[in-house]
Parts: structure tokens; sequence; C-alpha cells
């Protein structure tokens, strides 16, 4: 298909604002203009509708296929958030409009719905306070660890290195890198964290332990009470990556347990889209010794029951954000919240646990399940056998796609080989689990019979495999490239 | 199956001393782990490099990994062909695939033998 | 439903009871709760005082409640970098198409050739309106955009001084202090002159530790300039250039690429994306082709199938976190994928004409409200500089009780440059869109003409 530069006809009009009755030359010096227009499409409304309806058609989404997405809860994005998130009451308002004022009293419906959704969001996690200003989960690590940073200088500690266990996310050594720490692993045993490997790389020097429960593997952390109580014994702190709050809303808090920084992903557990890639939310939460770092501007209820952003708290780590974080993607959460209600949200975690454990059961006889005992709301596989007569992970992803199924998340994490990373989601119905199922075994079995067939999917989509070692090598990042 | 007549280290380079000067480069293994590569990023000629420093890098697809000189010394050649082909490296790691020329400065210590890189490797 | 069939009650879980016993029975489980216990006793939750939940009709309904308690029917002059330019009606009905925004991140690029084939041309219309030669996939907004500019700079010089005209956004100014505060770097900030960028003393600050250089074009007080000369100076002296611009206004200005910036950065909010309180916005980054590698985040490349057709992968990610770790260039995960389709959708309705009739009816209409408010007595510009569509005024009162009087009457008349300037009480930031009309700056005028 054509790029939409391809398709301009020089002279065409678009959507244009009426004509000026000046030239830029009457307000600017030449030297200080541009020699020619910049060289975008010149195409018309239905151009521009026909070529991104195209697009379109050449994506998956939750929307159209199932997502078994490991580590990312690609459930399904409930309608109705949009038309909230769409309301002109939020969509008109300018941020700064908050600051011109003692009590920003022309945005009061949206600081109470940051006030609400952050009280939620304590109550749901049992956290003490939060900010709603990272605009992703990587954000939010990297927001936890300069707090943890200020707490640690705060107190006079030197400490410099954060743990994060060998299934970790890449995200979370790469935050605590950008906060100033070194990074050390810890190995897992039987997958999860090691209470002794754990004890002998609690220094003095650490400041802080990045996990999280159930971890990568989809492994409820049996440790968990020892570790928090190792960890806070050499004043290292907890971190919790909330990727996986999917399993436990309703069943635990991870304030409760011990957790002092946590952060949340808006656009997995809380089900707002992921956009292609993108925008995100990442809010964190942290415990009362922690409430004095959190970044500013923080919302306040006053007692006559008006809003106002809050700047002074001199302990801040600052601005973490130009604003308030991404309010279009904390409203949808918000609504969602309210939508689902207490019940709701435990029903969530519990069906989101009740399908994984189905997918696991039925999948056990036909790809070895490493760690094969109850699991939270996601499970690794291991393609090791199939492996071996030279069908991979990647080639059975790739079939998958032809089935209409999105793979699960491969080769990651990195600590089980040709790892099949599977996560359902509480929304996806029996019948969608079951032709999962279904058509993951007969792929299997093809890899047996006819590996040639695995190996070259898929075949049904716009493109075959693409090669990627081209892409890097060619470096064509741009049609002028 | 690895060449007898270089010296390896625990990081996957091999080097070949003749005389005043050693010639350095990744091993089969290291490439094959890393898959074809992409892209190499290799020191600047006269640059004083130490046994153990980060000299450079080698990228694929789907990973990327440090560069680490075995020995001491100053930087007198580097291969320019990998900046246009790569792939030489995963072709003829000890061959055409050399990476950096380098005028001793001292005898290299703490070198592996071949039989104990191929223990490493095992 | 069959009568005596029991629903699961919940929203979005559509098991039947039937159906979860089917599951529970293949598992081996009693109850659901048997999948939970490995959380003992003492772990479960102190409290969970969450509200019952709402019907569909009940949440809108309490939202549209809380969407009225916002003042939105105002004539408003604020820009500050962010600004109301119109939005094309198609930009929200492609960009809110399912196939797009219920996507993943194109890791498997087969089943995603629309995002990536929208990440590539995105990537190639923001590099052809700022002149540069490759853009990554978006960072979270332009201030985060500026942080990874920096980094950037110290990766590639391996030096540690950063010099940052006062004149880029204060907003942003903080941040990357904020986001810079572990890593041993040292921000050296030069003051602005009545509103205007000191070439001369950030031309002088450059010395051989300087990593980059950080300027704004139009500045933050609506001033614009020419950096080619102060570039090729830093250049000179080993240290990147980086340029955070406005993407309308690049539709006329000089660009970044032809004053040979090293890496030019932007808020792409103005194009296409509503203010929304606050975000969701999008961080532009561009650079030049020898920068590629530093370059954080997603980025988009063109390569063939095993057929010869050409399709888009994602590329260069052995950079990225999930490969380095530790080492990565950023630990940028999430990007604003969506906000850069709508931004590319809505550069391509309006084209290269489009967008510069957007550029010049906003400075049409700012120039008109410079020259009404100047006229009023004890008003004065803050500088005499060019500027593009938004400018400072010098006002004989405090600007916080101009905003106070005025907005009661719908009316904002822009942003009091006292909050982030000290000794700037009396000055108010305006800005202009196509938006305005002459009627609207003549109230305007009107009203502050009332309070002098």
């Amino acid at each position: 298909m054509n790029t939409v530069f391809a398709k301009s006809v020089p002279g065409r009009k678009g959507v244009w604002p009426r004509e000026p009755q000046k030239t830029a030359s009457d307000f600017l010096p030449k030297e200080l203009l541009r020699d020619a227009g910049p060289r975008l499409p010149e195409l018309g409304e239905l151009d521009v509708v026909r070529h991104f309806t195209r697009l379109s058609n050449r994506n998956f989404g939750v929307d159209g296929n199932f997502y078994p997405l490991g580590s990312c809860t690609m459930k399904y994005n409930p309608k109705f958030m949009e038309e909230a998130a769409a309301l002109p009451g939020f969509t008109r308002l300018h941020p700064l409009t908050a600051q011109l004022k003692g009590a920003g009293h022309f945005t009061q419906g949206a600081l109470e719905v940051m006030f609400e959704l952050e009280r939620l969001l304590c109550e749901i996690t049992g956290m003490a306070g939060y900010t709603l200003h990272p605009m992703a989960g990587a954000h939010g690590e990297l927001t936890g660890a300069m707090i943890i940073a200020a707490y640690h200088k705060d107190k006079g500690n030197k400490k410099t290195k954060i743990l994060c266990p060998d299934s970790a996310h890449g995200t979370n050594p790469a935050s605590a890198a950008i906060a100033g720490f070194e990074v050390a692993s810890l190995p897992s045993r039987d997958g999860i964290i090691d209470p002794g490997a754990l004890k002998n790389a609690l220094d003095e020097n650490v400041a802080a332990l990045m996990m999280t429960c159930p971890n990568t593997l989809g492994l409820f952390e049996r440790n968990l009470p020892e570790i928090v109580a190792m960890a806070h014994d050499v004043d290292a702190l907890i971190y919790y990556d909330g990727a996986n709050l999917n399993a436990i809303m309703g069943w635990m808090r991870v304030g409760d347990v011990g957790f002092d920084v946590v952060h949340l992903n808006l656009h997995k557990t809380f089900g707002t889209p992921h956009g292609g890639g993108g925008p995100g939310s990442g809010p964190v939460g942290v415990c009362e010794r922690l409430l004095d770092f959190l970044p500013i501007s923080r919302v306040v209820k006053l007692e006559d029951g008006r809003f106002f952003l809050d700047y002074d708290h001199p302990k801040s780590i600052g601005y973490m954000a130009p604003f308030y974080g991404n309010f279009g993607v904390a409203l949808k959460a918000y609504a969602y919240i309210l939508r689902l209600g207490r019940e709701g949200l435990i029903r969530a975690s519990e069906n989101a646990v009740l399908a994984a454990n189905y997918l696991r059961k039925r999948l056990e006889e036909h790809l070895e399940i490493p760690f094969n005992r109850t699991c939270m709301h996601e499970f690794t596989a291991s393609a090791v056998r199939q492996a071996e007569n030279g069908v991979r992970a990647y080639d059975i992803a790739k079939a998958l796609l032809d089935k209409g199924c999105h793979a699960p998340t491969i080769y990651f994490p990195q600590i089980v080989k040709e790892c099949l990373m599977i996560e359902p989601t509480e929304p996806e119905s029996l019948a969608v689990l079951d032709k999962f199922v279904d058509d993951l075994i007969e792929i299997l079995h093809t890899a047996e019979t006819d590996p040639e067939k695995v190996k070259s999917a898929p075949v049904s989509l716009p493109v075959t495999r693409l090669d990627e070692t081209k892409a890097a090598r060619d470096m064509k990042l741009t049609e002028d490239l | 199956m690895i060449p007898r007549d270089l010296f390896y280290t625990k990081t996957h380079e091999w080097a070949q001393i003749e005389g005043p000067e050693a010639t350095l480069g990744i091993t089969h293994f290291a490439q094959e782990q890393l898959g074809d590569l992409s892209y190499v990023e290799l020191p600047e000629p006269g640059r004083t490099v130490a046994a153990g420093e980060e000299i450079g890098s080698v990228e694929s697809v789907k990973a990327a990994s440090e560069l680490y000189s075995p020995v001491s010394g100053e930087v007198i050649a580097v291969n320019e062909e990998l900046e246009s082909a790569p792939e030489k490296v995963n072709q003829d790691p000890y061959g055409e695939g050399w990476m950096v020329r380098v005028k001793l400065f001292e005898e290299p210590r703490g070198l592996l033998s071949p039989d104990e890189y191929e223990r490493i490797t095992a | 439903m069959a009568p005596g069939q029991k629903q699961n009650p919940m929203p979005y879980v559509p098991h039947t009871e039937k159906q979860t016993q089917k599951m529970l029975e293949r598992i081996g489980a009693g109850s659901v709760k048997d999948l939970f216990a490995d959380i003992g006793p003492a772990m479960r939750p102190k409290s969970f005082n969450i509200p019952a939940g709402l019907s569909e009709m009940e949440v809108l309904s309490h939202m549209e409640g809380l969407a009225a308690k916002n003042k939105v029917d105002v004539v408003s002059f604020l820009g500050a970098g962010f600004y109301d330019h119109y939005i094309p009606a198609a930009v929200d009905a492609l960009s809110g198409r399912g196939e797009f925004c219920t996507a993943y991140t194109p890791y498997q690029p087969e089943a995603s050739q629309g995002t990536l084939q929208a990440v590539f041309e995105y990537q190639t219309a923001v590099c052809r309106l700022f002149g540069m030669d490759c853009a990554n996939a978006s960072s979270y907004d332009g201030g985060s955009a500026i942080f990874e500019a920096m980094m950037m700079a110290v990766r590639k010089t391996k030096r540690k001084k950063l010099i940052i005209s006062e004149a880029v956004n204060p907003i942003y100014r903080i941040m990357v202090g904020s986001y810079t505060s572990n890593l041993g770097l040292e921000l050296t900030t030069i003051p602005h002159q009545s509103g205007q960028t000191d070439l001369g003393r950030l031309r002088d600050a450059v010395d051989e530790n300087t990593a980059g250089l950080v300027v704004q074009n139009p500045n933050f007080f609506g001033c614009v300039n020419d950096f080619t000369d102060l570039f090729a100076h830093a250049r000179a002296n080993g240290a990147l250039n980086i340029l955070s611009v406005y993407p309308v206004m690049q539709s006329v200005l000089k660009t970044p690429g032809a004053m040979r910036a090293d890496i030019a950065v932007a808020e792409g909010q103005s194009l296409g994306l509503p203010l929304s309180f606050g975000g969701p916005y999008l961080g532009i980054m561009t650079c030049t082709k020898d920068l590629v590698r530093q370059l954080p985040g997603r980025i988009a490349g063109k390569t063939t199938d095993t057929r010869g057709r050409t399709g888009y992968v994602l590329t260069l990610q052995a950079r990225e976190q999930h490969i380095r770790r530790q080492k990565a260039t950023s630990n940028i995960c999430s990007n604003q994928a969506l906000c850069a389709l709508k931004s590319l959708i809505h550069l391509c309705l309006l084209g290269p004409e489009g967008l510069k009739r957007t550029a010049l009816l906003s400075m049409e209409r700012a120039h008109f409200a410079a020259e009404r408010l100047s006229a009023l007595p004890g008003v004065s510009l803050l500088n005499q500089a060019v500027f593009g569509n938004e400018f400072a005024l010098r006002l004989p009162l405090s600007a916080y009780e101009v905003i106070d009087k005025l907005t009661e009457r719908g009316f904002v008349p822009g942003f009091p440059l006292g909050r982030y300037f000290t000794g700037l009480e009396n000055h108010l930031l305006v800005a202009c869109t196509e938006k305005h009309s002459k009627e609207d700056i003549g109230i305007l005028a009107e009203m502050l003409g009332g309070l002098l």
C-alpha cells in the first residue's frame, strides 16, 4: 500500500481555514522564514479518509482480535469511557486555567476527577497518596525511583543500588539507571525471588528492591512477607511494578503487605485503550512516609469542598509532567472504576485468574509449562520441545497470526527458554479461550507433521515475515532517506 | 573448532598477538548469539585503550553488546568495511570480520587459551 | 437470556455460572477462591471500600455533571506552549477506529502494518516540517522530549554541561531540572533580556565542557530568532544544538534543519490534539542522521517481506529497554502513539497550505491584538522583537488582578508571567489562534481599557 505522500496531488484542496489577508513577510523579515513550504501531502478529505481507513484494515486490535499478551493486560476497552473523555467540558480545558486563580474555580470538575481517582486508587491498593502525573508505566517507575532517591537523600543515607529480579521487565532497571542508581540482578529460584539470594544481595548500599506480584511469570511471590521484612530491616524500600495488578484487585492490597512505592498502568488494569503503543498513564502511589516527595502539583480538597492545586512541598521531586499527567487517560480509568465498582473489580481479577488457569490446564499436555502450579492472571509456556525439531516460539507466534489471534508475548521473561507468556484477561468468552487452545494445538501438531508450514507463517496477512535485519541495515526511516 | 593460534576473553573477544601488535575481533560463539549484525561501533584510530575497557559495541536486531578490549595499547587501525558490511563479522569472524588493530603498550595478561575459552562456551 | 439461567452480573465478564463451573472442573479447583490460596489471610485487604458499580448511563451522567463544573465557554488567550487551534472532525473519526486505538505496540509487525506505516508516515511528516533527517515515534510531551534530547547530547559528546536559555518554556525547564537531579549534570540557565533570547550570552557560555545548548523558537515570550550563527559557534566547540519549536509556526518559520540544529523537538499538541487539561500530548523528536542511534524510543523503518513487498517494522530496537535494560538509551516503553497518529492525520488534512493559513491567521490576530492592546493607556509590549502569534504585554497593574476581573466576565486575557518569572508580575502573555475573531479582541481591549 502506497504511503500518503505518494498519493499527494499538487494543488489539491484540503481542510483549510479561510484565506489570510497577509503573508508571513508582512510580520517577519525574510531571514526568519523558511524558503519553501513543508512537503506535506496535498490531499482532499476523502483521500485522507480512504488512506487511513485502509491502513486501519491492516491492523489487529482488541476490538477485532484476541490478544493474549502476557504482562500487557489487553482487556476490552469499553466505549462509554471514550464518550466520557470526549466531553467538551474536559477536552476544551486549557491546563493553565487551573493556575490562574487561587482555587482554580474554572476547573473544579477536572480537579474533582483527579482527587477522586487518587482516592479510589489509594483504596484499591492500600497506599496513602497518589500522583497522576507519570505519563506511562515506565515514567511511573522513574518517578518512583526518584522518590526513593529523595527519601534516602533526605535521611542522609548513601545508598546507590537497586535490586531487580532477573525476571523483571526491562523498564525497571532502565528507569532505576536514569534515577542515578546502579542496578543488580537477583536470580530467581523456582520462578520466584529466592530469599537466600536476597539476603546475600541486601547490603547497606541497597536503596530499594523493585519487584512485582504476581511476578512476570504469573506466579505469586510466596515469600513476600519475608522479602518485605528483610528489605525494611536495612532501610531498603520496596517498589511494586503494578503491571500485574489485574490478578489481585480486592484480593490483596500492596500497601497493606508492605510495599512503599507503587506504579499502576491505567492502560492495562483499568481498561484504557493501548492506542498502538500509547498514550498510557502510570500513576504512582506511596506510603505515608514518602508523601512529601511526590511530584508537584498535588490536588487538595479544602474544607468548603473546593479543590485546588498545591505546589508548596519543598521536599517534592519536582515536575514529572508539564501539568497533571495524561488527564484524558486518567478520566477514562476513573469512569471504568465507577462502572465496575467494588464487586466488579474483585470479579475482574477473579475471572482473569480463572481464565489463565483454564488455558494452562488445557495446554499443559501440549506445551511445557515451567512452574506448573496454580498461576495468577498469566502463565508462561515454553516451546523448547518444539524448538528441538526446529519450530520455535517465534514461529508458533507467527502461525497464530494466521488464525486471527495476536500472538502471546514471546521471549519475555528472559529466564524461560522459548517463552510464550499468555494472559487472556477476564472479558474474553469461553468460546474465544477454547478456540485459542484449539488453534494452538493445531499449530503444534502441524509443527510436527509439516514444520515448514509453521515456519513460513503468516501467509494470510497483508505482508509475510519482514526482514528486520534489512530494516536495521538500510535505515530507511522516512520517505526521504 | 576455534583457531588455536589466538587468545580469548570471557566476554567473547579474540586477540591475535603478532609481536608489538594485536588484532582483535569477536568469536564465532558471540556472532552466533547475536544473530545477523546490523551495526558495529568501533573506536577512533589514535585512541588509547586499556585491557577490559569498553571500546565499542555490536548490534543486531535482537541484541546489543559492548566490545571490551583484551589488551592495552593504542588503536592504529579499524576495519572500515564493517560500516557498510557488518555481516562480515557473521561470515568470517576471525578473518574478514576483524575489528581493531592495536599497538601494544605491554605484554597482554589474563587472556584465555583456546582450551580455556572452549570450556566456557561448552 | 433463558429463564432460570443465572448470568454473572459483572460488566465485561461474559461467563455464565455453568461456564465458570466447567472451567473450574477442568482446572480441578472447587471454587474460584481456591485459586487465590497463595494469598494467606494475613495478606488480605484491610479494607476495600470502593462504591458499588454504576450502570453505563449513571456513570456518563456523573461525568457530564463533573464536566459541567468546568468553565470552558470563555474566550481565552492562553497559550504558553499549548494552543487552541481548530481540529478537523476527520482526525477523531479516523483515529477513533478500533483497529487503531485498541491495537497494541506493533511488536508483531505482520499484524500491525496499519500502525507501523502510520508511524513511518508520521516520522516523514515531522522531519519534512522541521527540515531534519530522522524522527522517533514520539515521547510523552515537549518537556520530556527536551530531556531526552539533552541526554542524547550527553551520551554523544561524553560531556556533562548543558546550557539552556531562560526563554525556553519555564515549565519544561523545571521538568528537566527534576529529571536530571540524580545524574551529576551541570545545567546553566542564561537569563532572558526583556523576554528576548540572549544570543550573546548563550554564545559566551559555550565551552569545551558543553554537551548541548537548548533554545526555543518562537521563544516562550513569542519572539522569533535565527539561531544559525549561535549553532555554528556551538558546533565548532563540539556541543550539540537542541531547538524546541512550535509545529504550526514551523510551516512559515526558518526550519531547525536550515539553522543546522542537531536535534529539533516540539510539543505536538497544536497538531490535532485537544487541550484536554494537560494531556495526553505529544513529544516530537527529530535529529540529524548521524545521531539516529542515540535517538530514544521506538522508530519505524521500511523493509520488505519474503515476497519482496514493502512493509514496515520497528527498528533499532537493540537500544531500547526491553533489550538493553539499564544500558538502554531511555526507559521509555509506551509512548504517545495514538496522539502521533492524530497529528499525522491532522497534517494530511491541512496540507502545507492549510497549516500555513493557520499560522498566518494566528499571526494576523496576534498582531492586531498587540496593536489594540498596546494602544491602551499605560500598556506596552514587553519588547520590540518580531513575534509570531504570541506576545508579552506590560500592564500598569498586576496581571493576576486583570485576569481575576476579566475571567468573571468570560474572558481569559492571557497567562500571568509572574507565575514563573519574578519581576514580571505586571506582565501578561497573550496568544491568538485562527479561532479568535476581531470582535473578541475588540471586546478584550474594551474590557482591559475599562480596568485602567
